[in-house]
């Protein structure tokens, strides 16, 4: 398996990472070999077989619909990097 | 007077109960070893005013004529996975550094119910990816061990070396641990104490920094399998705020404990005979099996044919889940913000991303993002997930044949610090024998089994059937008390 500096870029644009070239050079055949060995999974067949989607038997609850919570409004700022009158502030967005 | 850091979860519990000493003074002897342990660097945030505060809860208690609570008077490690309302919560990453929770995790808040104080938060590998504690943004954890007249610092396993070096250095009775694919059980291998990774669902997730959800699990790590019995118990419990928390009381695991194996089988899975494994651990695993037998147990040859596919399955899964939990780390609701000059939004998302996260972190989130991406989704992500069920069900059927399982739990001693950490996939393999058990959700401790060669400690793991903790701790006892393992390591720190 092979990944080229332009693959590694568009993963890392989608996962929101930014990275130098030197990066990408550098990322490219590490995550090739890491890729390369996942691919042995190929292998396994897999026909008819279900995916898991819970380890343990588990049932999915409902609770009460009714507020529980809430309230806490400067509690849940209070780590915010930048806060203004109670609303978290972001740069600029022009799409 | 007896050095009180020298006693067990156990001995400190009865102690305090019995009067034989003040919870105050085990308090004290705990903060006074961990303010000189600097060199080791288990810990991330010290915390002595908390456990004064639960010890003196504990004496007032006792003085009043109270029935105590089931860890009153027990001091503790947290590791800093867990969200402490408070204290400072980073997942040993930058890009949390300053985060004070105004909550508190449910396990944590449990063992507070119980009585327990905190010590401090460990240090772990960042955002528990690892398995050597090298990932840490905030410096290497080192194991108290060292190989015989050699200084090179060691590895105390990952994720929760923190956790490990803590218990195993004796500046803690006990300590939280978290295991996704062997966090727990491998770190606990390498520094000659016991850890268990409970059935999954049975410890709440809410509140503990997640890596992969669909794996983590928090665990006890202590200096021996009652202390560990006793600390699960408080741990454990159904929690309405986790969606996948099991709702089923908790066991008396300690008051059941038992070293009777007649009648048990235990299952030996052949394809755990990997190629290239050291002899020293195969001796173990022989040590490991005839002291079962000893104990009454029946051993059995069991097959596990799809053993080889965890790892690689567990590859997928874990980064997978993790870029989409990490997804949150956006420089906008708490943590790090990194905002170049004259960037936008998007920009300021990669700039915080990518001075926050550290390269492990950033390579399992690359992963996880390319094997989810339009057109790979199905080959990567659904097949391990198929894989995985096949893994699952060659363990029920295995638990067809035998009670528990008994292997390995690291394919070596504790490696030196730096020897591993140049190859992403040579690190990997340290968790060959734990991810099985992890993506089944099964139950599964690790218990001191000997030396190697170089006076390391060396573990033995047991695998058991869901919900059987009890039969876990029990193997687990009966190896603890035929290994009589009592080597520590000598304070260099």
């Amino acid at each position: 398996m092979s990944v080229d500096t332009a693959t590694v870029k568009k993963i890392a644009s989608l996962a929101r990472i930014a990275i130098t070239e030197e990066d990408a050079t550098r990322l490219a055949p590490e995550l090739g070999n890491i890729l390369g060995w996942i691919e042995q999974l190929g292998e396994v067949d897999t026909q008819g077989v279900e995916p898991m989607t819970a380890v343990i038997p588990n049932q999915l609850r409902l609770r009460d619909d009714v507020v529980n919570d809430g309230g806490i409004r400067d509690l849940l700022m209070q780590n915010a990097p930048q806060a203004e009158h109670g609303f978290f502030t972001v740069p600029k967005v022009i799409e | 007077m007896t050095d009180l850091t020298t006693f067990g979860i156990a001995a400190i519990r009865d102690g305090v109960r019995d009067g034989q000493f003040k919870a105050r003074e085990v308090a004290e002897a705990f903060n006074a070893k961990v303010a000189g342990a600097d060199a080791l660097n288990a810990f991330l945030v010290k915390t002595p005013e908390h456990a004064l505060a639960a010890a003196d809860a504990a004496d007032a208690a006792r003085a009043a004529g109270e029935t105590l609570k089931p860890l009153a008077g027990v001091p503790i490690g947290m590791k800093d996975l867990f969200a402490t309302k408070g204290v400072a919560t980073t997942a040993a990453s930058k890009i949390l550094e300053g985060f004070v929770p105004p909550y508190e995790s449910t396990v944590s808040q449990n063992l507070w119910n119980a009585g327990a104080g905190m010590l401090g938060k460990l240090n772990l590998d960042q955002f528990a990816m690892g398995s050597s504690n090298e990932t840490s943004a905030f410096g290497n954890v080192v194991s108290p061990w060292r190989r015989p007249n050699d200084t090179a610092p060691l590895a105390p396993g990952g994720s929760s070396g923190g956790s490990s070096t803590a218990v195993s250095a004796g500046l803690a009775p006990g300590a939280t641990g978290t295991d996704t694919g062997g966090s727990i059980r491998q770190p606990a291998a390498f520094t000659g104490i016991s850890g268990i990774k409970p059935t999954y669902g049975r410890c709440s997730r809410w509140g503990t920094i997640a890596f992969a959800s669909s794996l983590d699990q928090a665990g006890p790590m202590a200096r021996d399998v009652r202390d560990c019995a006793i600390m699960l118990e408080a741990m454990a419990g159904f929690d309405a705020k986790d969606a996948t928390s099991l709702k089923l009381d908790v066991p008396n695991w300690e008051a059941a404990l038992s070293t009777d194996l007649k009648g048990k089988k235990v299952g030996v899975p052949k394809e755990y005979r990997v190629d290239g494994m050291p002899a020293e651990i195969e001796a173990l695993w022989q040590q490991g099996i005839d002291w079962l037998r000893d104990a009454g147990a029946e051993i059995v040859e069991v097959s596990l044919p799809h053993t080889k596919y965890a790892l690689p399955a567990y590859y997928i899964i874990a980064p997978a889940e993790a870029s989409s939990n990490l997804a949150r780390y956006d420089g906008v609701r708490y943590g790090l913000r990194d905002l170049p000059e004259g960037a936008g939004l998007q920009d300021m998302y990669a700039a915080t991303r990518a001075a926050g996260f550290g390269d492990e972190v950033k390579r399992r989130i690359l992963i996880g993002t390319y094997v989810l991406s339009a057109g790979f989704y199905d080959a990567y992500y659904t097949q391990a997930q198929k894989v995985r069920t096949l893994i699952a069900r060659d363990f029920e059927r295995a638990f067809g044949e035998c009670d528990v399982l008994l292997t390995p739990t690291a394919p070596s001693a504790a490696f030196a610090l730096g020897e591993k950490q140049a190859d992403p996939l040579a690190m990997y393999l340290n968790d060959v024998f734990t991810v099985p058990a992890s993506l089944a959700g099964l139950p599964a401790m690790s218990v001191p089994g000997g030396l190697d060669k170089d006076g390391l400690p060396l573990g033995l793991q047991i695998i058991g059937k869901p919900l059987d903790e009890q039969g876990v701790l029990n193997a687990g006892l009966a190896i603890e008390q035929r290994a009589g393992f009592t080597a520590r390591p000598q304070a260099w720190w």
